[in-house]
């Protein structure tokens, strides 16, 4: 009986390049460490590079003693996400203590980033920085759903939100009314 | 100097920036001359990787001119033209020592659970990346490698990230000849993936997605059989076991990490609340998918912080797990060498040409898919 899977069947050997780095050994007893030394087992001995000056404040991991020799100095902590992000290095990259609020700094650092441009005297371009050229050019209906939809849940939100307003206005000054009869 | 800015999930603009300057002995100053928007740089475009920060330069996929170096740099000069590992390591730790240069211990002080990577958040090391006129490469006598002579810079530049990962996901694989590969997932690393399990000897490649133009190209290029796994089957783990004469594949690569979709309760509580590291859609899939005994890969990013992941069928089926950020130095010779023979075509990824301008535009299509993108390449005004 033929094997229906037969007709999606590629013959290997009909492919440029098949079997030119198979490795017999390569089996998942294999050290993935190439050229296996254990000079790990010594400790943090190596002879390390020079150390790169910390010239601007880089909040390192509580999982190593040291700054690494060399480090990138993008974005120093700054304003009340850097704050946060403070104290989250307190704890280990092992606690969410340390990864949560690194993630509510990052939502913090966006707002910080829109008042820094008004600062500067610009708003930013977000249908720009959105890409939505691009969604304009190829995916028009999807995009404009996508707006409409926004749109809609802002909307409703804001409507609720209000309409909301309205009724506790109202049972307040139901409540000053009733005051004011029994007040008669 | 133009460079990329991020402002906050799927906002981003271009903006003139300082020029990098040398700060440590074996700095580089590297002119960039093409770079990539990479599917990993989607999690840091969605917002999804903490201590992400506002103002930083994405972009770990370059390469570009040396126009200045630091005191100590011996191996380069002005005016090499190199081609740059996405990952940055001094080769002198005891990990770099053993060929883990995803892995080196001098090259990110804000985190020891990864190597410092170029433009990718600060728990990666808070170094600004290549989606820039220039950028500075740390430790340029151990990292940044010569394009040889004759090379394509558009098979350079995908040499940095992409071929090398694709392949690293084949050889943690362990594929023996004639094993059956399955791989989730046909973005770039997915596809390179597919391409690479053949050199190993694989028997047969199945690629699982849900994107059609991908799916189609993979086939082709790997080449694959191909699944749309939204349309093709309900369950792809069941549809595995069928394909595989009910025992499951040989081995399973997961090319896709923290975006991926297929399950809705991954996808809230992945992507959305963000309550896990990244949606483990593929990862799960895998472990189900994969015969006992099998060995997963996994080369798709997930967040540094908690994934769901049937962990008790890891154990019940003796599965073996192997992951990593690419060894980019190490396999740097062999796949030279096979691009220069024509065995891996890496340049065919490409799709797109973006100018660094229009940077955000570039963000969006390859986030959405949009006009059958596969690998949109960045071209800088100091080069065009």
């Amino acid at each position: 009986m033929p094997n229906p899977m037969d007709k999606y069947l590629i013959d290997p050997k009909s492919v440029p390049g098949w079997g030119i780095d198979a490795d017999p050994d390569n089996d998942p007893t294999y050290p993935m460490k190439p050229n296996r030394t254990d000079v790990e087992q010594q400790g943090y001995t190596w002879e390390r590079p020079t150390q790169q000056p910390a010239d601007v404040e880089i909040l390192h991991s509580n999982e190593r003693p040291n700054l690494t020799a060399v480090f990138g100095t993008a974005s120093p902590p700054m304003g009340l996400s850097g704050m946060i992000r403070r104290w989250a290095f307190r704890w280990s990259e092992n606690e969410y203590n340390h990864w949560l609020p690194l993630i509510l700094a990052d939502r913090v650092n966006v707002v910080e980033g829109v008042l820094e441009d008004i600062a500067h005297g610009t708003f930013p371009n977000i249908w720009k920085e959105k890409g939505y050229n691009a969604s304009w050019k190829h995916d028009r209906t999807g995009l404009v759903l996508r707006l409409a939809a926004f749109t809609a849940v802002a909307g409703g939100l804001v409507l609720w939100l209000s309409s909301d307003g309205d009724k506790k206005k109202a049972k307040r000054q139901q409540k000053h009314y009733r005051g004011a009869y029994y007040e008669q | 100097m133009l460079a990329m800015d991020y402002r906050g999930p799927k906002r981003v603009r271009v903006t003139q920036k300082p020029m990098p300057e040398i700060k440590h002995p074996e700095d580089a100053i590297v002119r960039v001359t093409r770079s990539c928007i990479c599917g990993s740089d989607l999690h840091l475009y969605n917002g999804n990787v903490p201590d992400t920060r506002v103002g930083t330069t994405f972009g770990h996929e370059f390469i570009g001119e040396v126009v200045e170096v630091g005191s100590e740099v011996t191996k380069l000069k002005v005016g090499d033209m190199v081609l740059v590992p996405f990952n940055i390591a001094c080769g002198r730790c005891s990990f770099c020592q053993q060929g883990l240069f995803g892995n080196c211990h001098e090259s990110n002080p804000m985190a020891t659970a990864v190597g410092g990577i170029y433009g990718y958040s600060h728990t990666a090391g808070g170094f600004h990346g290549g989606q820039a006129e220039y950028v500075r490469v740390p430790y340029a006598n151990f990292g940044p490698t010569v394009i040889p002579e004759g090379m394509d810079p558009d098979d350079a530049v995908l040499l940095t990230d992409v071929v090398p990962t694709g392949y690293q996901a084949a050889e943690m694989a362990g594929i023996q000849p004639g094993d059956t590969v399955v791989v989730f997932g046909a973005g770039p690393v997915g596809i390179m993936a597919a391409r690479c399990a053949w050199l190993f000897g694989a028997g047969r490649v199945i690629v699982l997605d849900h994107i059609d133009y991908r799916l189609e190209f993979v086939k082709n290029y790997a080449p694959a059989e191909v699944y749309n796994f939204k349309t093709d089957m309900q369950d792809p783990v069941l549809f595995l076991k069928k394909q595989t004469d009910w025992l499951g594949a040989d081995c399973v690569i997961d090319a896709v990490g923290a975006e991926a979709a297929g399950d809705v309760m991954q996808t809230i509580t992945g992507r959305k609340l963000l309550v896990q590291a990244g949606s483990a859609t593929a990862v799960h899939w895998a472990i189900n998918s994969v015969k006992k005994g099998g060995i997963v890969s996994i080369v798709g990013v997930y967040g540094p912080t908690d994934n769901l992941v049937p962990i008790g069928n890891v154990l019940n089926k003796g599965l073996t797990i192997r992951a990593n950020q690419a060894s980019v130095k190490r396999l740097l010779p062999r796949l030279i060498e096979h691009v220069q023979n024509g065995v891996i075509r890496p340049k065919e990824l490409i799709t797109h040409r973006i100018p660094l301008e229009d940077i955000a535009d570039g963000y969006r299509l390859f986030s959405d898919k949009l006009d059958n993108c596969i690998k949109p390449v960045l071209t800088m005004p100091t080069s065009r």
